[in-house]
């Protein structure tokens, strides 16, 4: 049997809680500061405007292609080379009016003329209206996802344990998008649909070990409760990380064969899952012991549930 | 104690039977097929164009590996795409404009998989390649056009009673009448209130006029949104017909937005053009004195030009427009109340029903013919004869041969042009060599993974890392068979889902196979310790996957496009795992260990 966690003895995991407590403050403080000072860099989807992606046979010519798009007028355009040095990504930012639609046939047009060579990979045109309203269907997706979450652990567990696991949870989320920030990694509905998808997936983590902790109070009578959170951290330890593993070699293998459409997803997942790891164990329980959990929460009649498995 | 009744192992089978044969035709790949449908949405493929078709491919000896007529369209299936693109030259110059002939891809699974209606995933445009365009409906130009619409017709309506009123105006979709007196006043609105219901009226006592002003009732305005997207969207559909786009979707989403899919255009500039095209209609004289022998030679009588009829044959219209499109306000497929002939009944607006009064009264017994324009070529849809002065705005066109294609023309009349101005809000183009690639891409990416993941839990767990990997293996099966079974479509963001449900589904196993560590640890005996692993986990299994199944839930439920399509994967893919990790997975170890009664060691 290969076992990477023959722990015998209990892990003291509590007694870090200064440590932990600190190292999330700073890391949550950080994301923050990331998040006001700089923004999160919204992708087209969100703001409006239009991304064309093109190829070149040969590699591109940056400032021909730029100076072949000064001569359409349109204003604001910004040209980057995009993965390999044969493609190029323009952006051109929402504009009002009506024919708006057209803009990237004009790029195209111009394009086009300047050097026949060159290929249409992509368009995305999102109006201002569109972008506005994907914006806030996503924040109201985190919303809904958050506030479910939190109903479901209030209603298989306690209060207590609801908020801990959604405040670490959410503590997971802000560390994303402060990263999201800080690097200045393109924000798009993808990358948002990767992030709601990890907070259901590392509340998961909470859950198990929430579970090992009732199953804990009830069994192990005349221990003190952060003797029992440590035994259930430890208990649970193999299991969190062989599926984490698990998942983030999947996650990793999307990060690199899945292309540049995939890539800013698969960070926000790794990200995710390294915090989820770190948060489940090491900030929702020690915010258990802040918000006093007691023995007596338990052991009055509750009704019958499964026990806790690992 | 771990044995299954035979029933089950035959119920897993099954399934996985089921699950290998749904799943795959999407490993087959696509033929190169060419599809011809009529370009009326109305006209059927039938088995006469089937024959037409076989016998132009084969007298240009094209060589092709079937034909069959399916969903109102011809698809004929090529060996090569060079084939099928001559195939496509042949078919357009011999069918003609009636039919419209395009590229397309067909699935390539052999043919009693179809029968059993074992039908590949369809792949969303951000894989084949494609345009997808949101358009928005001006409702406000609509409500707009009514109004002007009422603005005429008030007044004819109070000129043919005799009611004097001074100026009649319209501030965005509200119109106000100015009368001297408030009987006049009073007298319109008795009038207009039985004339028109579809408006709410309010009466104005000012120091110097009396108004009543006239807005729609909301559920007319309602009734004119309605209709201005429904007809937008039926002139969409001619328009995009004549792309010769295969499998064009074109569907209304929320109140006055229609989404138009053309997969496979590549170019989207001449897209753009003809979806934001105006057609006309004109309503203009016939001249029947010209001789058909010299229509045909493509000689016109003087003022006159040479136009076709829907059935084919040419007449000589005048070159003088009596009315345009504009002035159609609604045209409905009905039957004549006297004969019971199929009838077409047209509403004209004020102006539009003035000067249709007088061309009629002096062109009584003559022909006159309603044109539709479309870049620039005119075609007849009906050539009725006039039988009588028509006044009131309310004509009736008989002659038609049925009931099918009185709506036939009553849908062009209405179709030809747009209700309203419509914008394009949102387009996302992928080209077709992206497509491909993104296929690629996220093909490798679920295949490297699940390859790692194998090689990882196998290590770990040994043979109950096998029974893991094995039923890892089939919940990838299962899923592919049911967004198959379901014809879901699969985009980029699907195929990441399909990687990230496979990463968390092995949780399952994980949960299970650390169970059974702990049973044995804890010194149960090898069966019992597997018994109570799989019964003890399945709790905490739902458990986990419930609130991942929250965050799917809301996902699909705000999301939209690709990012609904993984939503759908994420949850489909947990409710599968749930299966397979606990079921199928728990039927290998049954079948391995489950007789072996003085089982001493298990290999985990």
């Amino acid at each position: 049997m290969i076992d990477f966690f023959p722990f015998k003895k209990t892990i003291p995991f509590m007694s870090w809680g200064k440590a932990t407590t600190a190292i999330s403050l700073l890391t949550f403080l950080f994301s923050v500061w990331a998040l006001w000072d700089k923004g999160l860099n919204f992708g087209v989807d969100f703001t409006g405007g239009t991304v064309i992606e093109v190829s070149y046979d040969q590699p591109a010519n940056l400032p021909a292609i730029r100076g072949a798009l000064e001569k359409t007028g349109l204003p604001e355009v910004t040209v980057q080379s995009f993965g390999t040095s044969r493609d190029v990504l323009i952006r051109l930012p929402v504009r009002g009016d009506s024919d708006a639609a057209q803009t990237s046939n004009r790029v195209m047009a111009a394009l086009t003329a300047a050097d026949a060579g060159v290929e249409l990979r992509r368009v995305d045109f999102v109006g201002p209206q569109v972008g506005k309203e994907l914006y806030d269907s996503g924040a109201l997706a985190l919303l809904v996802v958050t506030f479910g979450i939190m109903a479901y652990l209030a209603i298989r567990f306690e209060w207590r344990f609801a908020v801990a696991g959604m405040l670490a949870n959410l503590h997971d989320i802000v560390i994303i998008l402060g990263v999201f920030a800080f690097f200045q990694w393109e924000f798009t509905l993808t990358v948002l649909a990767g992030v709601l998808a990890v907070l259901g997936y590392s509340v998961n983590e909470s859950v198990v070990i929430f579970d090992r902790i009732r199953e804990n109070i009830r069994k192990m009578r005349g221990a003190a409760i952060p003797h029992i959170i440590d035994d259930a951290i430890t208990r649970t330890m193999s299991r969190t990380i062989i599926t984490h593993g698990s998942t983030q070699i999947m996650v990793l293998s999307m990060l690199f064969f899945g292309g540049e459409a995939l890539h800013n997803f698969a960070l926000a997942l790794t990200i995710g899952i390294l915090f989820g790891i770190y948060s489940s164990t090491l900030v929702a329980s020690p915010l258990l012991l802040m918000f006093g959990i007691k023995r007596e929460h338990f052991i009055k009649p509750v009704e019958k549930k499964e026990e806790a498995v690992v | 104690m771990n044995r299954f009744p035979l029933w089950k192992y035959a119920l897993i089978g099954f399934t996985l039977v089921a699950a290998f044969l749904y799943a795959l035709p999407n490993f087959f790949g696509q033929t190169p097929a060419v599809q011809v449908s009529p370009v009326r949405t109305l006209e059927k493929a039938d088995p006469t164009l089937l024959a037409k078709v076989e016998s132009l491919l084969k007298a240009s000896s094209v060589s092709y590996n079937g034909v069959e007529l399916a969903d109102n369209s011809i698809k004929a299936r090529f060996a090569s795409t060079d084939l099928q693109i001559k195939a496509k030259d042949v078919l357009e110059s011999g069918l003609g404009e009636r039919y419209t002939v395009a590229l397309n891809l067909l699935p390539a699974s052999p043919a009693w998989l179809s029968a059993i209606s074992a039908l590949p995933m369809n792949l969303g445009l951000d894989l084949r390649g494609g345009v997808h365009f949101l358009l928005e409906v001006d409702m406000k130009a609509a409500l707009e056009k009514a109004a002007i619409r009422y603005q005429n017709e008030f007044r004819t309506e109070l000129r043919s009673d005799k009611i004097r009123y001074g100026r009649i105006s319209r501030e965005g979709d509200a119109v106000t009448v100015h009368f001297a007196t408030r009987d006049q006043r009073d007298a319109a609105i008795n009038k207009l209130g039985t004339a028109f219901t579809d408006l709410a009226y309010t009466a104005d006592d000012q120091a110097e006029a009396f108004t009543l002003t006239a807005r729609l009732k909301p559920e007319a305005e309602k009734q004119i949104q309605e209709f201005a997207l429904q007809q937008n969207i039926t002139t969409l559909r001619n328009r995009v017909n004549e792309l010769g786009v295969a499998e064009p979707v074109i569907q209304q989403q929320g109140a006055n937005r229609v989404v138009v899919q053309l997969p496979g255009v590549q170019d989207t500039a001449k897209a753009k053009d003809i979806l934001g095209r105006t057609a006309t209609l004109e309503i203009r004289m016939v001249d029947e004195q010209a001789d058909p022998q010299a229509l045909e030679q493509g000689q016109a009588p003087f003022g006159t030009e040479i136009v076709p009829t829907r059935e084919g044959s040419l007449i000589a219209v005048e070159k003088d427009v009596v009315l345009t499109g504009d002035s159609i306000t609604n045209a409905t497929p009905g039957f004549d109340n006297t004969s019971g002939q199929a009838a077409v009944h047209i509403s004209l607006d004020g102006k539009g029903a003035r000067i249709f009064k007088d061309v009629t009264r002096e062109n009584v017994n003559k022909r006159m013919a309603i044109l539709l324009i479309e870049k620039g070529r005119a075609e007849a849809i009906t050539a009725p004869v006039i039988r009588e002065e028509i006044g009131g705005g309310r004509v009736q066109v008989t002659g038609m041969e049925s009931a099918q294609e009185a709506s036939d023309v009553a849908l062009l009349l209405r179709a030809g042009a747009l209700a309203a101005p419509m914008q394009i809000i949102e387009e996302r183009t992928v080209g077709p060599s992206m497509g491909a690639e993104n296929i690629a891409k996220g093909f490798n990416a679920n295949i490297w993974g699940f390859i790692a993941v194998v090689i990882f839990i196998t290590f770990y767990y040994r043979v109950f890392g096998l029974f893991s990997s094995i039923a890892l293996a089939i919940n990838g099966f299962f899923l592919v068979a049911l967004l198959s079974l379901l014809q879901a479509t699969l985009t980029l963001p699907g195929m990441a889902a399909i990687a990230l449900t496979l990463g968390m589904a092995i949780d399952a196993n994980v949960l299970i196979n650390e169970r059974i560590r702990e049973e044995l640890r804890n010194g149960a005996t090898p069966q019992a310790a597997i018994s109570a692993g799989y019964e003890r986990a399945w709790g905490t299994i739902l458990d986990a996957n419930i609130t991942t199944l929250i965050a799917g839930f809301s996902l699909f439920w705000l999301g939209s496009g690709p990012v609904r399509g993984f939503a759908v994967v994420l949850c489909l893919g947990i409710l599968t795992s749930m299966f397979s990790a606990v079921t199928v997975s728990r039927a290998m170890a049954n079948l391995t260990y489950g007789r072996q009664a003085r089982l001493a060691k298990l290999s985990i």
